[in-house]
């Protein structure tokens, strides 16, 4: 089952044209629309008109999470406010967040792209499906919505968390497919046991499943517990969201929408192509974007390109499954988490000193991140009442900033370690 | 069925196109809008031969047609109706509908041009009824669907348009975007030039924006209708008289 048959099998030589004709168009309004890249494009001595083939790209300059940042909120939009009929936003590595803009037709082709995906993953109309990602600024649970309606399922807008209450829908409503994080769908699992509920009371029979890293042997406990085909998908809001690229049933490699996303594989740090097949950091050029075209951004995600055709019959190359970052991002309960947020909160706090260490467990399914801080000379260990409070403080501060919430405990000055580099701030205990 | 690649060419010192890339598969119509000036004639006569192509490729099935000389390409099967219909006045509707069918004699396929012009007579009734009357007493309407014919003696498998609606009353323009869609529906593929935006839209499958030599935009007919920078500047709505903030 395909959604689009015409673009998703589209013979490569027919794909190659036209993703050269949606380059140079893009790059042709982008010049002409986003200073930003003019800018740059004009200070590398690079028009529009010297890409003449894909593999040009490469002369053109990166775009970075801090290129966005520095035009926040709406820098890089190429279209004027009144076009844009939806924002987003996710979060930044150092306060702001980043902001991206979608105009009727950016909508409509997120969903169409979604439900290639979804219809990739199994499901049809006939579906019942339902979205426990978090309702808001994130782009994962209305990137899913719309394409879940794009192809006339019935859609359960659940949300994420109260998971017994999600499993009540499930069973009453007779949710067919669900979709959120990988650790989610595993806590479902756990929380039905515990309920007495047997998987044969629900009526399941797929898992859509992203927004964090996950392992093969997290499948096969994901379909064992739940009785569904679970596959994964792959998105970043920067990009589009989710509808980047996606699993077919036979679950080998993420198919890449490639007729709307143009995607090279870069070693970081010579920032020049890795050799076919090889791992290293994704970087994506949208091909059809109109609100927020995005020119070679670079995702920080790792991955490779597969090999050879998939039996599915869909042509778009595969990626493998996203195995790490190259910055020090952090994935925690499917939420972008960066140290220097938590760093910044504790600035701001008085009496903790910015010595700190995240360590992230995985309680059952769920993660479970604990900040241990520093307290400062002026808190008294023998101060049970104002060591409470602080802890409250900086939890409620650290939830508003991470949009997750974690355990906080204080630690008695110059006990964790210091001058280790970054790494040594993180202590992620989970394995996939 | 045919594949630009690069393109580049204009007159003179001008440069007029300025790597043009587009495609069009059989059985489609495909329309180029932009506003006048955008280079939109240039690159039906760049692809026709009339003008030669200074850098890039053109396939036409795959053929390379770049350095082809006009009726060379003609003969291949790909035929221009010109931009003002470039009719000859002081000749009869049937003269000049025979005049298209010059590549056929040369083909030595003389003997088809009788069924030829009766399909053509089927497609246009009205040419039939003055097929002895001379071409440059017709009205505006008639003297494009008599380029038209003229251009179907061809038997092209790609036709294209240059603005057929320029001058002519709406009902008109009905007439021949209905012609346009009836080609299509038998067998034809079609290349449409228009500055009438809206109307080439409402019939094309997909469609570029072509904008001082270059394309800014492509995409379904669809897409391109509701794209507001495709409304603003060449469907004539203005969106701040609808109040839309």
């Amino acid at each position: 089952m395909y959604w689009e048959p015409d673009k998703e099998c589209m013979n490569r030589e027919d794909l190659e044209q036209l993703q050269l004709e949606q380059l140079q168009s893009t790059l042709n309004r982008v010049y002409s629309h986003v200073p930003f890249y003019r800018k740059k494009f004009d200070a590398l001595g690079i028009a529009p008109e010297d890409v003449g083939s894909l593999a040009d790209l490469a002369r053109l300059p990166f775009t970075t999470k801090a290129d966005l940042r520095d035009n926040y909120p709406y820098g890089l939009f190429a279209v004027p406010m009144r076009e844009v009929v939806r924002i987003h936003a996710s979060s930044g590595t150092t306060g702001a967040p980043t902001v991206v803009g979608y105009t009727r037709n950016d909508i409509r082709t997120w969903s169409n792209l979604v439900a290639r995906i979804l219809t990739a993953g199994g499901v049809t109309k006939d579906d019942v499906v339902q979205i426990a990602f978090g309702y808001g600024l994130f782009t994962g649970a209305f990137g899913l919505h719309y394409g879940a309606e794009r192809i006339g399922a019935s859609v359960i807008p659940a949300s994420s968390g109260n998971t017994e209450r999600q499993i009540q829908i499930m069973k009453d409503f007779k949710t067919t497919a669900l979709v959120s994080t990988p650790s989610y769908a595993l806590l479902v699992g756990e929380t039905m046991q515990e309920m007495g509920i047997p998987v044969s009371a629900l009526s399941l029979r797929y898992g859509l499943f992203g927004a964090e890293p996950w392992s093969d042997a997290m499948r096969q406990e994901i379909e064992g517990r739940l009785g569904i085909v679970a596959t994964d998908n792959y998105g970043l809001s920067e990009v589009i969201g989710p509808g980047v690229s996606g699993e077919c049933k036979e679950r080998q490699g993420l198919h890449i929408n490639e007729d709307h996303f143009l995607v090279e594989v870069i070693d970081p740090e010579e920032l020049r192509p890795v050799p076919p097949g090889e791992t290293g950091e994704l970087v994506i050029t949208s091909l059809t974007k109109e609100a927020f075209p995005m020119i070679r951004y670079r995702t920080r995600d790792l991955s490779r390109l597969l090999p050879g055709p998939c039996p599915c019959g869909r042509t778009g190359r595969r990626m493998g499954r996203v195995t790490g970052r190259t910055d020090d991002m952090l994935i925690i309960k499917g939420v972008n988490v960066f140290p220097s947020q938590i760093e910044r909160v504790l600035f701001e706090i008085e009496g903790t000193e910015p010595h700190y260490q995240i360590v992230i467990d995985r309680k059952g399914a769920m993660d479970e991140a604990t900040v241990l801080v520093e307290a400062g000379e002026s808190i008294f260990f023998d101060q049970m009442r104002r060591q409470r409070e602080m802890v409250d403080t900086i939890r409620k501060r650290l939830a508003h900033e991470l949009g997750i919430s974690v355990v906080v405990k204080l630690v008695e000055k110059k006990t964790l370690g210091r001058s280790e580099g970054k790494a040594n701030r993180v202590i992620d205990n989970r394995k996939l | 069925m045919l594949r630009i690649k690069n393109v580049e060419s204009g007159y003179g010192r001008l440069k007029v196109l300025k790597k043009v890339t587009m495609h069009i598969r059989a059985g489609e119509i495909v329309t180029i809008i932009g506003a006048n000036g955008a280079g939109k004639t240039s690159l039906l006569k760049t692809v026709s031969g009339l003008i030669p192509a200074r850098s890039g490729e053109i396939l036409f099935d795959m053929k390379e047609i770049g350095t082809l000389p006009p009726e060379k390409i003609v003969f291949l099967g790909c035929s221009l109706v010109p931009e003002g219909r470039q009719l000859f006045a002081p000749m009869t509707v049937k003269e000049n509908v025979l005049l298209g069918a010059y590549p056929q004699y040369r083909k030595k396929r003389g003997d088809q041009v009788r069924d030829d012009l009766e399909r053509v007579y089927g497609l246009f009734p009205r040419l039939k009824e003055r097929e002895r009357q001379l071409a440059g007493t017709l009205s505006g309407g008639e003297q494009q669907m008599l380029a038209i014919a003229r251009a179907l003696m061809a038997r092209p498998r790609l036709i294209m348009m240059d603005e057929p609606s320029m001058g002519l009353a709406p009902l008109v323009i009905k007439d021949i975007f209905s012609i346009v869609t009836r080609l299509r529906g038998e067998g034809s593929t079609v290349l449409l030039v228009e500055q009438n935006a809206k109307a080439a839209l409402g019939i094309a499958d997909r469609g570029y924006v072509l904008e001082t030599g270059r394309i800014i935009m492509q995409g379904t007919a669809e897409d391109l209708l509701s794209n507001r920078e495709v409304q603003r500047a060449y469907l004539g709505r203005d969106l701040d008289a609808e109040g839309t903030m």
